[in-house]
């Protein structure tokens, strides 16, 4: 089973890079960008069949590893 | 006083650090991540600073799932003294034994100078050495030393006394200039910038050497 995990810092957490970004694209001439935030995609394939129960291991890489839950936010995708 | 300084793959601060402890007096033994056990003995943990497992997913986020982190969970949880510099910090927090979480500096360069500190408290084996609000010089090297925590930790730091040092010029954005911070406890102290550079004077400095000679005098009254 294919998953994805994206993960994001948390809306109140400011985002430096995010903003370089959006600086660099203004500055290529991409107007009207109006915030940029960034974060991190991963994928996993797991050998695990069952729905619930990949769903279930996911929340818990996510809780423990995947993502730090101080100042960040996570979305599970089973592809 | 027995301090344990951890090796994990991508450390490079580890040497500097276990100086930092032998030239206070110290017996130092090195310990490789994958030690489940801490040696007999040991009074301190040092996590050094570095860029273990490359800075992978999140600075300190794998180390902080190395076989030796459990022992220094438990270690930490009967009392144990953990002293973690720089990736160190990183460690900790994502350990959970400080709170709060280290991000990109707010200026996006890495950070490679000696900076002024106020010491913040008074009631601190790490800051004994140190007259309350002495100002010191500690050299920083990092590039995700940005100190967040949010509106009720920051309260709960300030209201207890956790806040260790501040910035005198704050030089990544930490929140509230916070360069090192205090477990609940006031056992375990995590710091971004390095007092093991500042324990020599061909290093340029020897503010440093108060914090090790403050855990030695403490250890050996134990």
């Amino acid at each position: 089973m294919k998953a994805r995990v994206h993960v994001m810092l948390k809306d109140a957490v400011l985002d430096p890079q995010g903003e370089a970004v959006r600086h660099a694209l203004a500055t290529l001439g991409f107007a009207g960008v109006e915030r940029v935030r960034q974060g991190k995609v991963i994928d996993l394939d797991l050998a695990v069949a069952d729905r619930a129960a990949a769903a279930a291991e996911l929340r818990a890489m996510c809780e423990k590893l995947l993502a730090n839950t101080v100042i960040e936010k996570y979305e599970i995708e089973i592809l | 006083m027995k301090a344990a300084v951890i090796t994990f793959p991508g450390s490079n601060c580890d040497r500097d650090l276990a100086e930092g402890f032998a030239i206070a007096g110290a017996q130092v033994e090195r310990v490789w991540h994958k030690q489940t056990e801490l040696p007999p003995g040991t009074d301190i943990v040092g996590i050094p600073g570095g860029f273990s497992y490359g800075d992978y997913l999140r600075c300190g986020a794998i180390a902080a799932q190395s076989p030796v982190a459990r022992a220094i969970r438990d270690f930490a949880g009967r009392g144990g003294h953990v002293l973690g510099i720089c990736n160190g910090f990183q460690v900790l927090t994502e350990m959970g034994l400080l709170p709060g979480a280290l991000m990109r500096n707010a200026g996006l360069k890495f950070i490679c100078k000696p900076v002024t500190l106020r010491v913040a408290t008074a009631d601190c084996v790490f800051c004994a050495g140190y007259a309350p609000g002495a100002e010191v010089v500690f050299p920083v090297a990092h590039h995700d030393g940005n100190y967040t925590i949010n509106a009720e930790g920051l309260a709960r730091l300030q209201g207890e006394d956790q806040v260790a040092f501040r910035y005198g010029a704050n030089p990544n954005g930490s929140t509230d200039d916070i360069a090192g911070v205090l477990s609940a406890n006031r056992r375990v102290l995590g710091m971004m910038p390095h007092p093991e550079r500042a324990v020599e004077a061909a290093q340029g400095g020897t503010d440093g050497s108060a914090l090790f000679r403050a855990l030695a005098g403490m250890m050996a009254r134990v």
